[in-house]
């Protein structure tokens, strides 16, 4: 059961379409393993649909409807799809940026037992998985922007409570936090950030570059 | 048919829905869902015409809001439209109107196109949309959703402005309050109901 939810200002950016795309990456993972998230999310899109219904029509061209007339070809309206696996660790969403569930994670080192891989969005954000081994601290950190955290497997805690499975913590500037994942399984997170984070310790600021976070 | 009866048959096909939904007075709000039912369940053209010529001149109208051209806007739409018919089995009457469900269609594309990026979509869920859903519960959506819609044309402007200019994508996602001024609960807790009942059954 998920206790930390995604607040609504990213819902209803997210249903505008105006999220970074690595934010839009960590919402609909989010809204994958949360159905209260869900409703409100799509209580946004109907804030949309009513958008929709109160534009004013633009005139359209006399051969728009022949046209998308061509464009559906004669052909029937698409079988549903084939439901996704219950049994993946990653979401949907998740999966099609790794191109896979955990074994196609291209993990990289990063000392203490800590991994992460980044993966591949639009520059304005950075989305990256983190490996935590149980007991183990990530390194004290501010931000400069905004960080989103989902857990995907295990656990974690900090100043803002405990986050397993589903749950999302949303991090601003203000905070320093230092999560330290516990359990009985190493705990996976889907990071995103809108700016580089500043680590408060002299050894971490060193791996920075190198770290690409 | 060829495509040219069925743009000639278009106008009568139009009346057709009118024409059902004034019969059942009391079901104002259904006339759409009635539409999308016949294109799934017969691939009714007639109501995909009815459809295309209420919602096609708005989904341009919001795209060239959002900054689309003129031309843009045409081709888009032509594309969004083709996608309400090539997509309709995945349209849940129980938890969207139809033009929610069309508003997420053309933003999908509109991201695609304007903004150039990829669109993270949440998993579908793991059951299809029931065949024949409950009346009642399908009635009780349209109806808060047609509610909504009738709130956002009388919130005061300056409010009013804000939401859209949200969803014509002018604002920036940290200038987003989601502070609507809408009546979102009821809708809300309605949705949330109907994902209940579906995971219930899928049980």
């Amino acid at each position: 059961m998920v206790q930390h939810h995604i607040p609504d200002k990213f819902l209803m950016a997210y249903s505008a379409g105006v999220l970074p795309e690595a934010f839009s990456l960590a919402v609909a993972s989010h809204v994958s393993l949360d159905d209260d998230s869900r409703a409100r999310l799509e209580t946004f899109d109907a804030v949309g649909g009513a958008v929709l219904d109160t534009t004013p029509a633009a005139t359209i061209s006399d051969d728009c409807l022949a046209a998308t007339l061509a464009l559906i070809g004669g052909k029937m309206p698409d079988a549903l799809p084939p439901p996704p696996r219950p049994d993946s660790l990653f979401p949907a969403p998740l999966q099609d940026y790794i191109g896979g569930d955990l074994d196609a994670v291209k993990w990289r080192g990063v000392g203490m037992g800590v991994k992460q891989a980044i993966l591949e969005t639009a520059d304005e954000a950075t989305a990256r998985l983190l490996y935590i081994p149980s007991g183990t601290a990530v390194p004290d950190h501010g931000h400069n922007g905004i960080e989103l955290t989902l857990v995907l497997q295990g656990a974690y805690r900090d100043e803002g409570g405990e986050f397993h499975r589903g749950d999302i913590e949303v991090a601003d500037e203000s905070d320093e936090h230092t999560p330290i994942a516990f359990g009985p399984q190493p705990c996976i997170c889907l990071a995103v950030t809108d700016a580089k984070l500043r680590f408060t310790s002299l050894l971490p600021r060193l791996a920075q570059p190198f770290l690409r976070i | 048919m060829s495509l040219d009866d069925m743009t000639t048959i278009s106008n009568g096909a139009w009346r057709t829905c009118r024409e059902s939904s004034l019969i059942e007075d009391d079901r104002p709000d259904t006339q759409w869902v009635d539409c999308m039912a016949r294109i799934r369940s017969a691939q009714d053209q007639t109501a995909f015409v009815a459809l295309f010529r209420h919602f096609a001149p708005r989904v341009k109208g919001f795209l060239i809001k959002s900054g689309a051209s003129d031309s843009l806007a045409e081709e888009v739409t032509q594309e969004v439209m083709a996608t309400v018919w090539q997509k309709a089995h995945q349209y849940d009457e129980t938890r969207a109107s139809v033009a929610t469900w069309i508003f997420t269609i053309a933003r999908n594309r509109k991201i695609d196109l304007l903004r150039k990026l990829n669109r993270p979509e949440p998993e579908d869920l793991p059951w299809a949309p029931e065949p024949e859903p409950e009346q009642s519960e399908v009635l009780v959506i349209q109806q808060e959703s047609a509610r909504l819609t009738t709130a956002l044309a009388a919130l005061p402007e300056k409010q009013r402005l804000l939401v859209e200019r949200a969803y014509f994508g002018d604002l920036s996602h940290s200038e987003i309050a989601a502070e609507t001024g809408l009546p979102l609960g009821t809708i809300k807790s309605r949705i949330r109901l109907a994902l209940e009942k579906l995971r219930h059954e899928m049980r």
